[in-house]
């Protein structure tokens, strides 16, 4: 069993190698740090572009592979994943972000897995009815909209009930309220209500997604042999849709939390620029607009670490839930 | 026939008192969106008495298991249930799920078909027994649960119950689980089991093993079965009364003894006639039951078997009969102890339908009267066809062999792990097999499923270079030939498959189906049309139907169409890998006729696959016996069937059911222990060692022998067989023979 698991995380982390390499293989040929230098007013003298660009290990006259390798030989030996082209450290900037990031990642995606779970089963048991056509429709509403279009409807949304309210009950803009001071109790309240919208948008796509797949499985599950064995036993009906059918159920969603790990991920990356969010997501997009090789690199790491983790969770989770892998 | 009826039953319990079920007026209809209602069940009556085996008959979609979910209250809940079900007093129908749940698993257990998939795969087996305990036993602890699910599975005969309580269902065989499922049954020692289909999956040796441990728990529990198959056989060792369903009415109910004696339903007469009986089967054709069953959205008017009924007069398109008692000389006392005449009319006040049922014997039919009175003989109702007018097979017996197989082998390696794969172990699925087939003869190839019949048949149709042994087709070497040489041969060599519904390609129209092996063989588009035109005629069905698509077919039509299309090239050799198997009872003699007619009229050679030995003995001239991927008795089939000589053979042939309930009651069972071992152990000596019940007869030294020394085939008379007991063998036979005389001889 813990033997499986490793082999699994052992798979998984060389996944994760492989994408990374890529990933700065595909940035250094894509992306271009020069161009920024030479089109600055006074330009920089041809020496100076050159020495900036090997102190970042960026220079596209080195052959992008030895960039690889002197990148790979960096992060291994001196734990360094290089520096931005603003001159601060990636692992420096990475260190200090993710903890936004992953808040909101970790209680969005857990909280959408729950109530996608939840309204899945609930749309088999009611199949066609009322009900299950709502939660159909709205998911595919949700579908249909673009991440961020999701965040400003939430934003006016919030905007009108705070008119509404005559008072500021949701803060949405950043992760806090600059200049706040009062207790650790205060501060984390505060957090929290800047979190609300953002984990909303997180939810519903979560959810949307979640709760389509858990849907289609519990139906096949509601017509198995062993859901009436449990009724033949004298379970009542939701006693045996939840102890036989949605145990099993879950099986293939814990295959398919990991897979729809990366959807999230990208759709947090919107949400904090829609929130203003200090986090992973705007450093990405701005590593990308300003060519920046080694942050790109050091985001896709990040990211790459991140489904390594989540991989490696869902194997644990379906093992727990399905005794025919254990051995 | 009437000594038959003579003989008394001295296990059927009596039917005084008042019921312990009784289904009176039952309907059951499913409304489907913006279509005609499904009417599954239509008004059925029954009752069943405490400590009562009744055996429920009927073919797939006559609404045998529709009224049993019924019962158990566990239909969808779109399905429209009227009449009235009385249990113990209640009246389930009244109940709401909460007080049924109550009721189900602690009075009314049930017993489901596939045991594949009627245990949760995610608890341990203990558990789920566990779970059915303490459902309704709130006092009852985890731990004293847990002991008695242990208890339970070693009353239901699982070895090392403490060890297997703790596994889980995909760690169970086919039977092991069946018997998993009979310990949850048994467990609130309820008054009522429905068994639905519970040994349909299972090989006929498990088969034997669960129907003796139902039998069993029926015993310790005194509860009352209903055994819900479509296998005469099953019901005619077991049940007291029979009820017979069709296009869901009940149209026969009766002790078991005079359904099967004297039917008075032609449907009835029909299937009894129709099954092949492993006793008699060979000696005469099968007679068939033609057609299918009316659909249950459109019902015609008046007996829905009409359609299907040989004797069907006018009267019998017009209006549907009632079940009644028939026969003005009902050779029965407790018929002739009813108040009122025998015969009795609805219309008439008199005896209700209530009273009817305590009756003994009960048949819808507008002509069952005259059957019941002799004047319309059931030989008249059914026919037997004429015998074929030739059996030349014998006179070519001396020809050369189209198919020698000699010491043919296929193992499989076992291989662990992904990238870097390494041999853990050899699945020898077969393990050097060799036997011959005559023109113009059938090989019957029997064993219970994972004994290598299968991957035999295939290594024979790859037409490759076998890992050892050789093929010769014709007489031909098939190891070495050129792709030409291949493409020729194959022509000789077609396959009919054993699910109709599966192998024809639903998008072709069953004219390119049948016509598709031509074209490999380049024929012209006219010279195909007129074959397939041919082909059809030749296996019964209507030229004009070429255009059709397989869908419009029943599944006897389709398997005709899967014959049409093997026979398409002209082939000397057909194999049949298991071809009635996926059918329902009354369409397999059918199929089977058609099978032994276009034999002798092409003259050609079967290689027939199949578990039901019935059928085998029918159809069979020559017959082998495999186990674990060897042969261990061939011969003929007279031969083999009259004095089995391998203990295999034997048990095989005892858990056959026979659908006759004397003989089915008096005759001495070889069970055999547990389950086909797995093929890739590597055994020492003889490898139904493990299972065979001669070999825990033997002295010391005698076992020694079975332990060390692999035997080989050796001829005894015509047959040959692979044990080193085989004297012994007679002995045992002709003792459990002697027994049966004298259980026969009262």
């Amino acid at each position: 069993m813990a033997f499986y698991i490793f082999r699994r995380f052992v798979n998984y982390f060389i996944l994760s190698a492989i994408a990374t390499c890529l990933a700065y293989v595909v940035a250094s040929l894509a992306l271009d740090p020069a161009s920024k230098y030479y089109g600055r007013n006074p330009q920089p003298s041809r020496q100076t572009i050159t020495n900036i660009l090997n102190g970042l290990g960026v220079n596209p006259d080195v052959p992008v592979l030895e960039r690889l390798w002197n990148w790979i030989v960096n992060l291994v030996v001196h734990g360094s994943l290089g520096n931005t082209v603003g001159g601060t450290s990636v692992v420096d900037q990475i260190v200090s972000r993710s903890g936004v990031s992953l808040r909101l990642l970790l209680i969005g995606s857990v909280i959408g897995a729950v109530v996608g779970v939840t309204l899945g089963v609930w749309g088999a048991v009611r199949q066609y009815k009322f009900s299950d056509q709502v939660v159909t429709y709205g998911s595919y509403l949700i579908f249909a909209t673009p991440t961020f279009v999701i965040g400003v409807l939430l934003m006016i949304g919030a905007t009108a009930l705070n008119g509404a309210a005559g008072m500021q009950l949701i803060n949405f803009t950043g992760e806090y309220s600059a200049g706040l001071s009062g207790s650790w109790w205060d501060l984390t309240a505060d957090r929290a209500v800047h979190l609300l919208l953002p984990t909303l948008a997180l939810v519903l796509i979560g959810a949307a997604g979640y709760s389509r797949y858990q849907r289609s499985v519990m139906l096949d599950v509601l017509s198995a042999d062993y859901i009436r064995t449990a009724r033949a036993k004298g379970r009542s009906r939701n006693q045996a849709l939840v102890r036989h059918g949605v145990r099993v159920a879950l099986i293939p969603m814990s295959t398919f939390f990991a897979y729809s790990f990366g959807t999230l991920v990208s759709g947090s990356i919107m949400l904090e620029i829609v929130f203003s969010f200090h986090g992973m997501g705007e450093f990405t997009l701005n590593a990308i607009t300003q060519s920046d090789i080694n942050a790109v690199a050091g985001s896709t790491l990040f990211l790459a670490v991140l489904v390594l983790f989540s991989s490696t969770l869902s194997e644990v989770l379906y093992a727990a839930l399905d005794p025919r892998v254990r051995n | 026939m009437t000594n038959l009826v003579s003989v008394p039953d001295p296990s059927a319990p009596t039917r005084a008192g008042d019921p312990l079920l009784e289904v009176t007026d039952l309907s059951v209809t499913f409304p489907q969106r913006g279509g005609p209602d499904v009417n599954a069940v239509r008004g059925i009556s029954y009752r069943v008495h405490k400590g009562e085996f009744l055996g429920i008959v009927g073919e797939s979609g006559s609404g045998k298991s529709v009224s049993s979910l019924a019962l158990m209250g566990l239909l969808p809940s779109s399905a429209r249930v009227t009449g009235s079900i009385r249990f113990g007093g209640r009246s389930l129908l009244d109940l709401n799920d909460r007080q049924l749940s109550g009721i189900r698993g602690r009075e009314i257990s049930m017993i489901f078909q596939d045991p594949l998939s009627a245990l949760t795969p995610v608890y341990t087996v203990g558990d789920q027994i566990a779970e059915a305990l303490l459902l309704h036993d709130f006092a009852l602890g985890k731990r004293a649960a847990q002991a008695r699910a242990v208890e339970l599975l070693k009353v239901v005969g699982i070895p090392a119950p403490e060890r297997r309580a703790k596994a889980f269902p995909h760690e169970f065989s086919g039977g092991m689980r069946q018997r998993a499922m009979i310990a949850m049954a048994i467990a609130n020692d309820p008054q009522l089991i429905i068994a639905d289909e519970p040994t349909t999956a299972l090989d006929v040796t498990i088969q034997a093993q669960i129907l003796e441990v139902l039998e069993k728990a029926k015993d310790l529990t005194g509860a009352a079965v209903v055994l819900i198959t479509h296998d005469l056989g099953v019901v005619a060792g077991h049940a007291d009364r029979i009820a017979v369903m069709y296009a869901g009415k009940l149209v026969e109910n009766g002790t078991t003894t005079e359904v099967f004696a004297e039917p008075h339903m032609p449907y009835t007469i029909g299937l009894l006639r129709s099954v092949p009986n492993m006793q008699s089967a060979g000696t005469e054709r099968l007679v068939p039951l033609e057609g299918r069953p009316p659909s249950l959205t459109a019902l015609p008017r008046g007996c829905p078997f009409a359609a299907r009924c040989p004797i069907a007069i006018d009267v019998c398109r017009e209006t549907e009969p009632g079940l009644l008692v028939h026969g003005v000389a009902v050779p029965n006392e407790l018929a002739l102890q009813l108040p009122g005449p025998a015969r009795v009319d609805p219309a008439l006040a008199g005896p209700t339908l209530a009273d009817l049922l305590e009756v003994e014997h009960v048949a819808a039919c507008h002509r069952s009267d005259e059957i019941a009175s002799g004047l319309l003989t059931r030989a008249d109702v059914f026919p037997r066809p004429a015998p074929l007018a030739v059996r030349h097979s014998e006179a070519l017996a001396a020809a050369e062999p189209v198919l020698s197989v000699t010491g043919l082998v296929r193992h499989f390696p076992l291989t662990k792990g992904g990238v870097f794969s390494r041999q853990i172990g050899t699945v020898r699925a077969v393990d050097g097999v060799s036997f011959s087939i005559q023109a113009g003869q059938t090989l019957g190839l029997v064993g219970e499923s994972g004994c290598g019949k299968s991957t035999t048949i295939l290594e024979i149709l790859e037409m490759t270079r076998p890992q050892a042994g050789r093929i010769l087709i014709d007489g031909k070497d098939v190891a070495g030939l050129g792709r030409a040489e291949l493409l020729r041969l194959r022509k000789d060599v077609q396959i009919v498959f054993q699910d109709p519904m599966a192998a024809l390609d639903p998008r072709l129209p069953i004219g390119d189906i049948i016509g598709e092996p031509l074209t490999v063989h380049g024929v012209k588009p006219d010279a195909r049309r007129g074959r397939v035109a041919e082909l059809l005629d030749l296996v019964g069905l209507d030229p004009q139907m070429a255009d059709r698509y397989p869908h419009e077919f029943s599944g006897g039509q389709r398997q005709r169409i899967g014959i049409a299309r093997a026979l398409a090239t002209n082939p000397r050799l057909v194999v049949l890998d298991e071809p009635v198997s996926a059918l329902d009872v009354s369409i397999q003699a059918g199929v089977i006729n058609l099978l032994e007619d276009l034999k002798e009229k092409l003259n050609l050679s079967y290689l027939f696959v199949a578990h039901d030995l019935a059928i085998v003995r029918q159809i069979a001239d020559t017959v082998a016996v495999m186990y674990l991927g060897r042969i261990v008795e061939y011969g003929p089939v007279a031969e083999v069937f009259a004095r089995p000589r391998h203990p295999y053979t034997q048990a095989l042939i005892s858990a056959a059911p026979i659908p006759d309930p004397v003989i089915e009651r008096s005759r001495k069972r070889v069970l055999l222990e547990g389950d086909l071992p797995s093929p890739t152990e590597q055994i020492d000596g003889c490898n139904f060692r493990s299972r065979c019940p001669l070999y825990t007869l033997l002295a010391d030294s005698d076992q020694a022998l079975c332990a060390t020394v692999d035997p080989v085939l050796r001829a005894h008379g015509q047959v040959e067989t692979a044990c080193h007991h085989v004297e012994r063998n007679d002995l045992a036979i002709s003792a459990s023979l002697a027994g049966r005389e004298d259980e026969l001889a009262p």
